[in-house]
């Protein structure tokens, strides 16, 4: 523990408090601030879901971080893990009806089978090249959503599944009532099971996300460092490469499908639209990298920027295709359904010009050369 | 032990494995018609996979560039072929053997050139500014596929494509008891013309002897003054071409195309890069015809295991050889 400790008193005169800092860390309080308050501040029903899904997303584009941007691993399975979780607790809530046994049971046997699979992965082909790695995470990924549509009996197939969750977290359950026995009003907010279900899903991102700080600070995270910048040398150090590979990539998959549960808690529906598609992999890395690798801090930007511009690129390019709905070809390019294709567009730039990200440009990490 | 390790080496060694695949599905199956048409079939899978694997592979032994977006040339082969018999009807349909032929090669060539071309574009603008960086070149490339695939949308929409087959390939010959889809037949030996004229290339020719030192080692290449780059270029053009012509014929075998083709296709074109080793077009074609084989054959024995199946496969493979069956690069 004290090596540690002499490595980041060396640290220290580079960690002073530039603007770049000062903005990364401003944005990401009054982000965390925002999401903390959000059922007063908005209090209508469709920002409440986006804040819950800006939370658990938070927290699986932080958990791919530690593997893409601290360790330098590009898995496509994190959906996955994910969806795993998500999987898991849905069933369980289907078949043993809503109850915490049922969460419990359900979320550990999800987040179970996550780590079995990211152990029989990680050992299998952590051994060889990323590029193997990347390619074998994507089969695994896509066999899995084969296996989620193909077994409808347990799956619900493609439409998913709908299921009720205890009645704590039910919009009818009164949190705080008054002295009528009517559900109290705190700054004009039903104190109804719908705020519980909210805190939940925050705290528990929450929590989440504060080990995975804990956890890059920490002895292993220099670790998993040092293998992102110089694998050969950490080896040579005395550091077995594969076994800290493999542990962060267990870690992630974990944290994942931990994510997974509170999103299906929240949302009462599991299907491979909100759980396993592959374009929910891509949203993710689209986060990581506008957020920035390598620093959690990014991960809140970067989804909270993401779903800003999934809400709003949409209303935008509807209105530009309106505005030249006369020139041949250009409103279909327009076509608010051809929103990935900007999107797509901007990705590539970003990794040529800012490959360190949002975050990582502002806080002055080089990320990678 | 040794002495029958061996031995098999001399018999061919791995590439005895699609014949014991294809053993043990005669012994699982029993008929031997059926199990005969669906060696067809997997065969025919086979050559087509093997022509989208085969540029991946060889790119990626060469420059170290792993194309994440190489599968939009596929579905962009397939819904360019499609579209030029589309415009070709008359001929396509007609009775005329020539028309037929002509309709089909217009539509194969029109795909292979465009993968050329694309294939082109594609290194320069997109590949070219992240060589030696294998992170930005998975994440760029996969924004490539993305666009990509977008683009297909926009310009051939989101219903799926019915595509003609020439009147020539459409039916099939009967042998014994057997009947044999003529278009497998034609997969199965364009398939073959290609890997012959690619091992050719490789192994008689002068390009072919450098594109081989290459995988083997870049850098000594360049040190004897050899301009490397220009030979990447050319390699990713090919193999795009490939790609796009794999497509084509895929869009034949199809009849029916989407724009998430390319993506469909991927995991089996990256499992068989995986199993065959990387920089190998022997190994690719090796991993190709297990795939297609092992593919038509579960998806008779046990249809729900169709696509896991593969995955088993290419995880058995890995676990008894890390680098593949027959890598060029380690």
């Amino acid at each position: 523990m004290s090596g540690t400790h002499a490595m980041t008193d060396i640290a220290t005169p580079a960690r002073r408090l530039t603007t770049g800092r000062l903005v990364v860390y401003g944005a990401a309080l009054a982000i965390a601030l925002g999401l903390f308050l959000a059922p007063f501040l908005f209090p209508d029903v469709r920002a409440q879901e986006a804040a819950a899904r800006i939370c658990v997303f938070i927290v699986l584009v932080a958990s791919y971080d530690l593997l893409i941007g601290y360790t330098g691993i590009v898995s496509f399975a994190h959906t996955m893990f994910f969806g795993l979780g998500a999987y898991g607790t849905a069933i369980a809530l289907k078949t043993m009806g809503p109850g915490w046994d049922a969460i419990a049971l359900g979320g550990a046997s999800g987040v179970v089978a996550a780590l079995v699979l990211a152990v029989l992965i990680g050992l299998l082909s952590l051994r060889v090249k990323a590029i193997f790695f990347a390619m074998v995470t994507l089969a695994a990924a896509s066999v899995m959503m084969v296996l989620a549509s193909q077994l409808s009996d347990f799956t619900g197939g493609e439409d998913g599944m709908t299921y009720t969750v205890p009645r704590l977290f039910s919009p009818a359950f009164k949190l705080m009532t008054d002295a009528d026995g009517k559900v109290l009003k705190l700054f004009g907010v039903s104190m109804n099971g719908k705020i519980a279900a909210y805190y939940f899903v925050f705290l528990s991102c929450f929590v989440l996300f504060v080990a995975m700080m804990r956890i890059v600070a920490s002895p292993l995270g220099t670790v998993l460092e040092a293998i992102r910048e110089n694998e050969m040398r950490a080896e040579a150090i005395g550091y077995r490469v594969v076994a800290y590979r493999t542990a962060i990539f267990v870690i992630a998959a974990v944290i994942a499908a931990l994510a997974g549960v509170v999103r299906a808690v929240w949302l009462k529906y599991t299907g491979p639209d909100v759980a396993l598609a592959f374009h929910i992999m891509i949203d993710i890395l689209l986060m990581v990298v506008i957020g920035g690798m390598g620093t959690l801090y990014g991960a809140i930007i970067g989804v909270a920027i993401m779903s800003l511009a999934q809400f709003y690129l949409k209303d935008l390019m509807a209105i530009a295709a309106d505005a030249t709905s006369s020139v041949p070809l250009v409103p279909d390019l327009l076509d608010p359904d051809r929103w990935l294709l900007w999107l797509g567009v901007i990705f590539i730039l970003l990794v040529y010009f800012f490959p360190a990200g949002i975050a990582g440009t502002l806080l002055g990490k080089g990320g990678h050369k | 032990m040794t002495n029958l390790s061996s031995a098999v080496e001399r018999l061919g060694g791995v590439y005895l494995l699609p014949l014991l695949l294809s053993t043990l599905a005669f012994a699982l199956i029993g008929s031997p018609s059926t199990w005969m048409t669906l060696t067809i079939a997997g065969l025919a899978m086979g050559m087509m996979i093997f022509l989208m694997a085969s540029g991946l592979s060889l790119i990626f032994g060469l420059m170290d560039v792993l194309n994440f977006g190489h599968p939009a040339f596929v579905s962009f082969g397939a819904f360019i072929a499609a579209s030029v018999l589309a415009a070709l009807a008359s001929w396509v349909s007609g009775d005329s053997a020539v028309m037929n032929i002509v309709a089909l090669m217009a539509a194969i060539a029109a795909a292979t050139a465009f993968g050329a071309v694309a294939g082109w574009f594609f290194e320069r603008v997109i590949v070219k500014p992240v060589y030696k960086d294998h992170l930005r070149q998975i994440l760029i490339t996969m924004g490539a596929l993305i666009v990509a695939e977008q683009l297909l949308l926009v310009i051939w929409g989101g219903v799926p494509i019915q595509v003609a087959r020439p009147a020539i390939l459409t039916g099939s010959v009967i042998v014994g008891d057997v009947s044999i889809e003529v278009y497998r037949i034609f997969a199965f030996l364009l398939g073959l013309v290609v890997f012959v004229a690619m091992y050719a290339v490789l192994n008689r020719t002068r390009v072919g002897l450098l594109v081989r030192a290459g995988v083997e080692n870049r850098e000594m290449v360049e040190a004897l003054g050899f301009r490397i780059d220009r030979l990447f270029i050319g390699v990713f053009m090919a193999g795009s071409a490939l790609a796009a012509m794999g497509g084509a014929m895929w869009a034949g075998y199809q009849s029916l195309i989407t724009a998430s083709l390319g993506s469909e296709l991927m995991i089996l074109v990256f499992i068989v890069v995986i199993i065959g080793g990387l920089g190998s077009i022997q190994g690719s074609l090796l991993g190709a015809i297990l795939v297609g084989l092992m593919a038509n054959y579960i998806a008779f024995l046990f249809p729900k295991m169709a696509l896991a199946s593969n995955m088993l496969l290419m995880m058995a493979i890995l676990l008894w050889r890390p680098f593949g069956l027959k890598p060029a690069v380690k």
